[in-house]
């Protein structure tokens, strides 16, 4: 996922700005051989050269703000938001396919900017407001980008359709209008193997004609 | 008799219109469950070990430090000491705990030795003389060529031709029957000559299948006035399903399994589970609401599904989930045979073609695998073909979209292009004027080139190929493709319930290819009720079986059971409604959701009084298909279809971009127009993506995968997608054959069209699919280089 607004939100080397640690400095950190007791309380350590703070490595209590709702859990430090979502919370909209960053159909917003949650640690996620594929409907009625995917047969097996929907929502957000370019440029992050996606795009020039 | 026929253009309602998916809402707004989504109380995970080589013996396994890690719950050793290993990713222990990270730490933990082996991971043109001659099978080259999906008679003519190795066992035999060998094949084994000897000898990787010859090639290719030879290949891909394989198993007592598996066969999976398991296959109950893709690859249970059964079974029959992971799903979990092939063809100076040969080569694994049926659609009437099947270590192969076609239409379509720039002739002429050879849908072929031509504005847009030009350049081409398609065995069960409301079962599974939407049209158009008025249930071992969704059969099978279903209940429905409306069964109809008299409508009852005529007790009725004893045959076999590409290539890069696409296809009969023309478009993006980007790329240094992800093995995105134009070909001379499938068919072409489109805008052939950079400089270097 790609847009002008902001470079690079999906980078998962993007600096965490509350929680402590990204899902790449865990990886570095978990490498090093550091016994601490199993207490929920973080710890500062040295890790290649720097003082970090460090959670776990067993469980800790976590709190997330998942689609208005705030829902708590007790989370290993190395559970992606992906495999919380999932299997804590039974968000299953977003899927699990190549874990790391490649393919899109794990996508939801965090403060309304679309990441691979495979590529998110759960407890970075914590103070920011998820938004996940299963909030999207209201009262019954279906958001118009999921019409559109609707109405334009944008989904066969339907896998990678949830990512796709929040890929497309997100982008329609900033791009109510877009050209070729910006549909090229702005939803190449997301991937189907099905062959949707001439669907996909006359769904958004649905969209974008109507206004969302 | 009641009339089962399909109504005719004017009386559907339903029936051949666009309509809307009825699971999309489920879909779009992240509620459908696939299997990967399931969430079943107390559920373990389970993780497994694989083998980091492609070929080895297991010397030992050591399992005690992972068993004592906790949250482990079961281990199960999958393959032991004394184990051969083919091919890497294979699988060794099991591991089920609380959860993944616990799982997979404690795999980890395992401690395994491994006495490696030599292996062959390259599917590159065999050493002349190499290849050796089949000798009798053993059982376990009968299990590949099942495991290849050898079709039945192919097996029975080998069988008969070279004996096997060792008498089987009942036993073994009953095994054979559970991996999906036939009647036929059984009884061939069982009359088979035995050579004992034979087996002990240790196999070449190339094996030779039996030489072809039709006709009198020398003689044709004497007196041709203009020949072409090349070299043409498609390499091995994967399927990569965005779900991957897998299940999630538990044991509801000791001896009933309940399993939620990522299927295109629900109703086959408990007998292939009953003999490994030993349990009856009626004990057996399989469940699946959605499939995240199969493309042919997810037929079995898979080892997998067996063991991931038998270490919930140890685990106190809790829930085991084992979805393979990324890697593992490229790795080990679906791969489409290579075919590459040098040919020889020539012609007549008018462009009449009359002589072929082709010495062809390809794997399919450890399975070897079968020649592509070459040529492909036209059937020039003097060949000679040898074909080599590699044996070697790239990891099982499966059935991928239209087995084997894909490849034979690159092989066949790219040679026969090369002729006609050879010829000097338009290719759409060249195609066109040897059509006859297209027998017996040689005028549907002649109908769809001309649509074809004409939605491709191919007149202003083909040109003779040119040499040496610079900077970016464009080209188009075709290709011709056929396909059976004829409907799979299938019930369904219809039930009309006293209070109007009504439901249908079958035990089928819709891949995204509009299975339930498709289901329900003809159920609602045979009822006058609309399509929200009708229940479905699919996906479950405790519905009416279907057959396993492959080779573009469901559409066929579903919608005449179901029709069968619908005609029979509506009929019933009449018997007891007539006596009300004080008229004859048989002059009653069904429109609007009202049943009334035909030509009267002041006699007539709304849906839900007509039910309540049928007192206390629903009515229940089965169709089946296929139904001899109620005719007519509702589906049919056989279409054609043809495709154009036009593609932008930089001759600086290499870089290629297909700009436009143009199917036109024949199905029959279409249920629904929408999802059919988005099985053509799905089909076209596919084909896009494996002729510009797949490869399962193997390296012959470790014997591994070197591109198991999904940035290395790379799909199509969004924007290597042109404008793409989609015809079905409907109506007169089409409706009237009957429902065809068409899952396959509109996959086969991409791959020659694309190629013979490069080929028409850099002057030359680029041997081997997938187009990429570095293929098409290599080729336009050498061009420049002679
Ligand atoms: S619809 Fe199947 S992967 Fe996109």
């Amino acid at each position: 996922m790609r847009d002008d607004d902001d470079p690079n939100p999906k980078d998962p080397e993007a600096k965490p700005d509350v929680s402590g640690v990204s899902r790449r400095d865990f990886l570095k950190i978990s490498g090093l051989s550091i016994t601490l007791p199993l207490v929920g309380e973080p710890k500062m350590a040295m890790a290649a050269g720097q003082q970090v703070v460090v959670h776990g490595p067993g469980k800790v209590p976590m709190e997330f703000s998942i689609n208005g709702r705030r829902l708590k859990a007790d989370l290993e430090p190395r559970v992606t938001l992906l495999d919380a979502l999932r299997d804590q919370f039974e968000l299953t909209g977003a899927k699990r396919v190549c874990d790391r960053g490649e393919c899109g159909t794990c996508t939801v917003l965090l403060d309304n900017k679309p990441v691979y949650s495979c590529s998110v640690l759960a407890i970075e996620a914590q103070r920011k407001a998820i938004t996940t594929v299963e909030s999207l409907m209201q009262d019954g009625k279906l958001h118009p980008v999921q019409q559109a995917f609707v109405d334009n047969d944008a989904s066969q097996c339907g896998f990678c359709t949830p990512g796709f929907i929040v890929a497309c929502k997100a982008f329609l957000d900033r791009h109510p209008h877009p050209t070729p370019e910006d549909i090229r440029h702005g939803l190449s992050g997301n991937l189907c193997r099905c062959g949707t996606y001439n669907g996909i795009r006359k769904a958004i020039a649905q969209v974008a004609q109507k206004g969302a | 008799m009641p009339d089962y026929a399909w109504p005719d253009a004017e009386h559907r309602t339903l029936i051949g219109k666009r309509i809307s998916r009825v699971d999309s809402p489920a879909k779009v707004s992240g509620q459908a469950k696939y299997t990967y989504d399931v969430h079943r109380p107390g559920m373990l995970y389970g993780k497994v070990l694989r083998s980091p080589y492609a070929h080895a013996k297991l010397v030992s396994v050591d399992t005690s430090a992972a068993e004592k890690m906790p949250g482990v719950k079961a281990v199960h050793i999958v393959q032991g000491p004394g184990s051969t290993i083919h091919w890497e990713g294979d699988e060794i222990v099991a591991v089920a705990a609380v959860d993944e990270l616990a799982a997979e730490d404690a795999v980890r933990a395992i401690k395994v030795e491994y006495q490696q082996l030599p292996y062959l991971v390259t599917d590159t043109e065999p050493p002349q003389g190499s290849a050796e001659g089949q000798g009798p099978l053993s059982m376990d080259d009968i299990d590949d060529m099942l495991d290849n999906q050898v079709p039945s008679q192919q097996m029975v003519n080998q069988i008969q031709q070279y004996g096997i190795t060792a008498k089987p066992s009942e036993d073994t035999l009953k095994g054979l029957k559970s991996d999906g060998a036939t009647d036929a094949v059984l009884d061939a084994i069982r009359a088979a000559a035995v050579h004992p000897d034979a087996g002990s000898r240790p196999k070449s990787n190339y094996q030779k299948s039996a030489a072809q010859t039709l006709g009198d090639p020398d003689k044709a290719f004497a007196e041709a006035e203009v020949v072409s030879e090349g070299l043409y290949g498609v390499p091995l891909i994967t399927h990569c399903c965005l779900e991957s394989h897998g299940s999630i198993s538990e044991w509801t007592d000791a001896d009933h399994l309940f399993t939620h598996i990522s299927t295109q066969n629900v109703s086959g999976i408990p007998g292939q589970m009953a003999e490994p398991l030993k349990t009856p296959a009626s004990n057996i109950r399989v469940h699946q609401d959605h499939v995240g893709g199969g493309f042919g690859s997810k037929f079995s249970p898979d080892r997998w599904g067996i063991f991931t059964a038998q270490i919930s079974k140890k685990a106190d029959g809790k829930p085991v989930r084992i979805m393979l992971e990324r890697a593992a799903e490229l790795k080990v979990a679906g791969a489409r045979p290579s075919a590459y092939a040098r040919v020889k063809v020539g012609a007549k100076k008018d462009g009449t073609v009359v002589a072929w040969q082709s010495l062809s080569w390809g794997t399919g694994g450890p399975g070897g695998g079968g020649m592509p049926p070459i040529p492909y659609v036209f059937a020039v009437p003097n060949q000679r073909k040898e074909h080599t099947a590699i044996r070697n270590n790239i990891g099982p192969a499966r059935a991928w979209r239209a087995p084997n076609h894909p490849q034979a239409a690159v092989l066949t379509m790219c040679a026969l292009d090369d002729l006609a720039a050879k010829l000097n002739m338009d290719p759409v002429e060249f195609f066109g004027k040897n059509l006859d050879m297209a027998k017996p849908r040689q005028n549907i072929y002649r109908e769809e080139l001309a649509i074809a031509a004409d939605l491709m504005g191919w007149k202003q847009k083909w040109h003779p190929r040119r040499q040496n030009q610079s900077g970016m350049v464009r080209g188009v081409g075709v290709s011709f493709h056929t396909w059976g398609g004829r409907g799979h065995a299938s019930d369904c069960d219809l039930t009309i319930h006293p209070d109007g409301s009504v439901e249908l079962k079958l035990g089928s599974q819709d891949l995204g290819t509009g299975t339930r939407t498709c289901i329900l049209i003809v159920a609602a158009e045979t009822l006058g009720l609309p399509i929200e008025a009708i229940q479905l249930q699919i996906g479950d071992t405790i519905y009416p079986p279907s057959g396993g969704s492959g080779g573009s059969t469901t559409i066929g099978g579903v919608s005449s059971s179901t029709r069968r279903a619908a005609v029979d209940a509506r009929d019933s429905l009449f018997a007891q409604v007539a006596p009300a409306l004080n008229a004859q069964p048989d002059q009653l109809e069904c429109v609007n959701g009202r049943i009334g008299v035909k030509g009267d409508s002041s006699r007539s009852l709304s849906w839900k009084e007509a039910c309540s005529k049928l007192g206390a007790m629903p009515l229940t009725v089965r169709g089946k298909n296929p139904d001899k004893s109620k005719p007519p045959d509702l589906t049919n076999s056989g279409v054609g279809g043809v495709q154009m590409a036009e593609v932008e290539v930089d001759t600086e890069t290499g870089v290629v971009r297909v700009t436009k696409m143009v199917a036109v296809q024949d199905c029959g009969l279409i249920i629904d127009l929408k999802t059919a023309e988005s099985q053509c478009y799905g089909a076209l993006i596919m084909g896009i993506s494996y002729s510009l980007f797949e490869e399962k790329i193997m390296d012959p240094g470790t014997g591994r995968m070197l591109n198991p992800d999904m940035q290395f093995y790379r799909l199509a995105g969004l924007s290597d997608i042109p404008e793409l134009v989609v015809k079905m070909m409907t109506g007169k001379g089409y409706d009237e054959r009957g429902v065809i499938g068409l899952g396959e068919p509109p996959v086969i072409s991409p791959g020659a069209a694309i190629s013979n489109a490069v080929a028409n805008a850099i002057g030359v052939r680029v041997p081997f699919l997938p187009l990429t950079p570095d293929r098409v400089l290599a080729v336009l270097g050498q061009k420049a280089g002679a």
